[in-house]
């Protein structure tokens, strides 16, 4: 089982700056072809500041901090027998390609359903700007599958 | 894009169905999401993980769902999105992507819609079933 008493834990908040070449790639990727997601002229043309970052991919850029697995190894967790439960945004608002952005991850709950055979860990993040504006929160549940329970 | 005047709870988002989940999707998507579980992309470690084969990221079908969102309303006037992953989306599924307005409120001093979307693959089944709010007014409050 893993140990609820890191419900609350802070992991270490880190920065990350958004590249547009990831953008493109990530809009290749998911087969978006509006040209406001991979062109700086038609982004700036409908109105925006550069490349947007799309809706999903401040998770990805999570994922670009010092130890993406950090959570994992913290509550000795192993990568192939996880799966994702949930996952949450509330926008503030928008980021753009040459923003860095912060990262405040923080466990926000731990529990399992039956008897164990499968935990959850909810990890919500805080995402601020270079401005401190506030960006966005994240909320992701992660299953962990346990197949002989506990 | 919305148009205001005529819009109504029940009414639909355009949806679209996607090409064939294929091992190319998710390496490209592995590379460009900077998610490299091998559990994605490497059958041999999936089998020893327990799983068929390699399967789809959720968040790939998360990322298809937000083409949905955003072919019909402008990025800036979404302010919140959420999904629970139900079912695995697997090698060769076409996925539909799908929503429609469940709601039309007051809240935040602007009008939104509430929208409920879900992936299905080609059978119908569910993959994923979320939901996001949409303003309607001040579109533009959060552009640069």
């Amino acid at each position: 089982m893993l140990d609820k008493r890191h419900i609350g834990h802070a992991l270490p908040g880190f920065e990350v700056a958004v590249e547009s070449g990831r953008l493109r790639f990530f809009a290749k990727a998911t087969g978006q072809r509006d040209p406001i997601y991979s062109d700086a002229a038609a982004a700036k043309a409908a109105g925006h500041r550069g490349l947007p970052v799309p809706p999903t991919f401040l998770f990805c850029l999570e994922m670009e901090g010092p130890n993406p697995a950090a959570l994992r190894e913290l509550l000795g967790i192993d990568i192939g027998g996880i799966l994702h439960g949930e996952q949450q945004f509330t926008y503030h608002g928008m980021a753009y390609a040459g923003d860095v952005l912060r990262f405040e991850p923080r466990i926000a709950d731990i529990y399992d359903k039956r008897n164990g055979a499968l935990e959850f860990v909810v990890r919500d993040t805080r995402v601020s700007n270079q401005k401190g504006e506030a960006v966005a929160e994240l909320r992701c549940v992660t299953v962990v599958r346990n197949p002989e329970g506990s | 894009m919305i148009d205001l005047s005529t819009l109504k709870v029940g009414d639909p988002l355009p949806a679209f169905t996607t090409e064939p989940i294929s091992r190319h999707t998710l390496a490209l998507y592995c590379g460009a999401s900077g998610d490299h579980n091998p559990i994605h992309v490497d059958s041999d470690f999936a089998k020893q993980s327990g799983m068929p084969d390699v399967f789809a990221h959720g968040m790939l079908s998360m990322a298809y769902l937000a083409r949905l969102l955003t072919h019909w309303a402008p990025q800036q006037a979404l302010r919140s999105y959420g999904v629970r992953f139900v079912a695995i989306t697997h090698l060769a599924e076409r996925i539909t992507c799908s929503g429609k307005v469940v709601d039309i409120l007051e809240e935040g001093g602007e009008t939104r819609a509430r929208i409920e979307l879900a992936t299905t693959n080609q059978d119908g089944q569910t993959k994923l079933a979320g939901n996001a709010v949409v303003a309607l007014s001040a579109a533009n409050r959060q552009s640069a």
